[in-house]
């Protein structure tokens, strides 16, 4: 069973649907003994970094998620979900995450030419890095959804793929059994299924 | 690089699409489901479902509908009609829709733009306008492009996207329908005044209009048909392999 951790940001409705879609349980859950028995977390999100991780935190989740992620549970953050797990974010001011990925979230602004739309907002191709156990289905420039407007910065070490759009963006990160993807897998059709259904397989 | 969309919009009526089309393997022309997973498997980059029945057992109905289409099709969808308040955007938002889009709403009530963003950020708001010259300057429509609004298009706009729209449909009244192709002067107007994604809308009548489209504004971001699609004129497949020929991204 798959959890994905409902903390108050943003409709799930979607995110449970694409896992029913590929077969698999799923349920968004505020419950931190749901979290505990999954076999798997996804933690979503969308808005600002500094909402959302003030929510994660006060709800005592972030603290469930950072434990059963420390113990070898497979992890996927998605888009806002991606960027709660690093370090620390400058949206609005400075704020912590759950440092899982080592590196800290940066507008786009700072690396893309000036005459580039800000947020990120479409289909763009994933260029790999490595290899990853979540993109054993895909193959390299396949497209995927992306609506963002700040970036995984300094996290070199973690990136597994990246899309370009005037600088080479952080599409997606690893750090053991602890994934993230800046793209929405669950908008990103066929291609963002086969990521989730690689996610159930680890 | 990102890639230009291509954009079906459907008409829905009381859970039901309007002039559904007949494709080779719909069994039910009018499903919304069933034409949103047809178009989403042949390459559409995205929907936008627009509600237009006018009383609310309809609206009840739109939702379920729009429900179940979140369900079964994994692209971003976009909801327009009806949007008059934020509780409106949560409605829809709440059966899976990733985008709402304001039209006569935001006209009324200027304020929703900035209020709907506050709440669910600038990506989720779209502003949709129906413009048209008069008197050789871009007006407002309200009412479906039946009213003049007297408002200056372009200073809506602007005033929009300052307001917190994330994206602009630019639906010129002056080329929809007859075919002809976009309206190039419109758009690039708009294009000039806004950082925010443009999406282009009536006129297109064959594919040449969307190659001409994006060669010529490469700052429109996408493209937006209804009836050519539906009437199975152009296909969405074949229009994206005559893009890519043509050296415009699109996604394959």
């Amino acid at each position: 069973m798959v959890a994905i951790v409902d903390y108050g940001v943003g409709n799930l409705y979607s995110l449970v649907s694409s896992f029913k879609a590929i077969g698999v349980d799923a349920v968004a859950t505020g419950e931190k003994f749901v979290i505990e028995k999954a076999d798997r977390i996804i933690l979503p999100g969308v808005g600002a970094f500094g909402d959302a991780a003030e929510k994660l935190f006060s709800s005592g989740l972030s603290e469930t998620v950072i434990k059963e992620a420390k113990k070898g549970k497979p992890l996927m953050g998605i888009c806002l979900g991606m960027q709660l797990l690093f370090d620390k974010s400058y949206e609005y001011g400075e704020h912590n995450g759950l440092s899982l990925i080592s590196g800290e979230i940066r507008p786009i602004s700072d690396v893309i030419p000036k005459d580039y739309k800000v947020p990120h907002i479409g289909w763009n191709a994933l260029k790999f890095k490595g290899k990853s156990p979540i993109f054993k289905y895909l193959k390299d420039g396949d497209f995927v959804y992306f609506v963002h407007s700040f970036y995984g910065a300094n996290c070199e070490n973690s990136v597994i793929a990246t899309a370009e759009y005037g600088a080479n963006l952080t599409a997606a990160v690893q750090n053991n059994n602890v994934y993230g993807c800046q793209f929405h897998p669950e908008k990103s059709g066929e291609v963002g299924l086969n990521i989730l259904r690689a996610f159930c397989e680890i | 690089m990102i890639t230009k969309r291509i954009i079906p919009c459907l008409d829905v009526k009381n859970g039901r699409v309007v002039k559904g089309v007949n494709f080779e393997g719909l069994s039910d022309v009018s499903s919304p489901v069933e034409l949103g997973k047809y178009y989403s498997d042949n390459g559409a980059d995205e929907l936008v479902f627009y509600d237009i029945t006018a009383s609310s057992e309809g609206r009840a109905l739109f939702t379920d509908i729009l429900r179940e289409v979140a369900s079964k099709i994994f692209i971003p969808l976009t909801v327009g009609g009806g949007i008059n308040t934020v509780e409106d955007f949560d409605r829809v938002l709440k059966c899976g829709a990733d985008k709402v889009s304001v039209n006569s709403g935001a006209i009324k009530n200027p304020s929703l733009i900035y209020q709907a963003a506050k709440r669910y950020g600038n990506q989720c708001v779209v502003l949709s306008v129906d413009a048209k010259r008069v008197d050789g300057k871009f007006k407002v429509f309200a009412k479906g492009g039946r009213e003049n609004t007297g408002m200056d298009a372009l200073e809506w706009i602007k005033r929009g996207v300052d307001n917190g729209a994330g994206e602009i449909v630019l639906n010129s009244i002056d080329t929809d329908g007859v075919k002809g192709g976009f309206d190039l002067e419109m758009l690039s107007k708009v294009c000039d005044i806004v950082s925010v994604p443009v999406i282009a809308s009536g006129g297109a009548g064959k594919k040449e209009d969307f190659i001409t489209l994006f060669k010529t504004l490469s700052k429109v971001d996408a493209g937006l048909a209804a009836s050519i699609f539906h009437f199975g004129e152009v296909e969405i497949k074949d229009l994206k392999n005559t893009l890519n020929l043509s050296g415009i991204p699109v996604r394959i």
